[in-house]
């Protein structure tokens, strides 16, 4: 064994065996808390090796964030009228 | 599409520098509306204030609710109906019920879950006769769909002992990304349309978890829809958005 060849292995043995293509399939499970604790450990090994998933991760944090304040387009004044008088119908009856 | 292959430890080294330069991501998993309004901890004064007041047909309460929710019902009912007019007969219905509902509502869910709700059944009717009406049981579909890769498997390598690794690193986004994006016309405009691009299973339960924070139990009695099947649906929308704000931010694609 190649001193790479160990480098490579115990790499692999720290990273939970798991591929970046297995990790970003899992992050809403992540997220969501419901990975089993093996997982969750496998997870943050990986994440702890390897940049690239990190930064995927907070690519997907940030999407989320975004998301959550998307702004709403206004309602317009017409429907809102409509509604209004709906509403005075309803609380007439 | 900018690439940034990194290899050799020097070009690691400097890749990590530029990532330590950069803030820290906040600490919160779910910044979402539910920042302000958790999901199950909604502060329940001022709803139950509200709902009184509502109640005692106070206009200005109902106009407050209208400009809170209306966007969003709209945006709701058009995962589950194609048409912009039909979704928009949708949301009145949805406003007529919870006027008639409003009596008997007995606060069990957020005043906002409870909305949502009817707006959901009313749109699934609605969906259900235009029949294009997405079945969630049908899961045959869903599983198949389940199989699909969320990231492009080209970003990966193809062999070699790291052959499922990152062929190269995808590239950081600046800290005040969100803001960057939708505190512009065109960025938030994008996001709406990367939002309409996905397929209505997908659509709706991205909408009520990450646009409006629902939590995950929720949204699952909502959609009649399992935690495991409602997580798949999630991670699939949220990968595909993700894909679409990259394309966005990196490869300068601009909304239609």
């Amino acid at each position: 064994m190649t001193r790479e060849d160990i480098k490579t292995y115990v790499l692999d043995y720290l990273a939970g065996r798991m591929t970046c293509k297995e990790f970003v399939e899992i992050i809403t499970d992540y997220l969501d808390g419901s990975l089993s604790l093996l997982n969750r450990i496998r997870f943050h090994l990986h994440l702890g090796l390897c940049l690239g998933c990190r930064v995927y991760l907070r690519q997907m944090k940030h999407t989320i964030e975004t998301l959550g304040r998307l702004p709403d387009e206004p309602v317009p004044p017409a429907v809102r009228e409509q509604l209004l008088q709906r509403f005075r119908t309803w609380k007439n009856t | 599409m900018r690439q940034v292959g990194v290899s050799t430890p020097d070009q690691f080294e400097a890749y990590e520098l530029e990532l330590s330069r950069r803030a820290p991501v906040p600490k919160t998993d779910y910044p979402n509306k539910a920042g302000i309004e958790p999901p199950g901890r909604r502060p329940a004064a001022e709803e139950l204030l509200l709902l009184e007041r509502l109640r005692n047909g106070d206009e200005a309460a109902f106009t407050l609710l209208v400009e809170r929710y209306h966007a969003s019902l709209i945006r709701l009912a058009q995962a589950h109906v194609s048409d912009r007019s039909v979704a928009e007969e949708v949301v009145q219905e949805t406003w007529m019920g919870v006027l008639e509902g409003l009596d008997r509502f007995e606060g069990r869910s957020s005043l906002k879950t409870w909305i949502f709700r009817i707006v959901t059944n009313k749109a699934k009717t609605r969906g259900v006769r235009e029949s294009r009406h997405v079945c969630f049981s049908s899961t045959g579909a869903l599983d198949e769909e389940a199989e699909e890769p969320t990231v492009d498997p080209s970003r990966f390598r193809t062999s070699g002992h790291w052959a499922d690794y990152w062929a190269s690193y995808p590239q950081p986004w600046d800290e005040g990304t969100p803001e960057k994006i939708v505190l512009t016309k065109e960025g938030s405009a994008y996001l709406e349309q990367a939002i309409q691009a996905l397929p209505s299973n997908l659509r709706q339960v991205l909408i009520l978890r990450d646009v409006e924070g629902l939590s995950s139990k929720e949204v699952c009695a909502m959609l009649q829809l399992s935690e495991a099947n409602q997580r798949v649906l999630l991670h699939r929308a949220r990968s595909r958005v993700r894909r679409a704000l990259e394309q966005y931010l990196e490869e300068g694609i601009r909304p239609a």
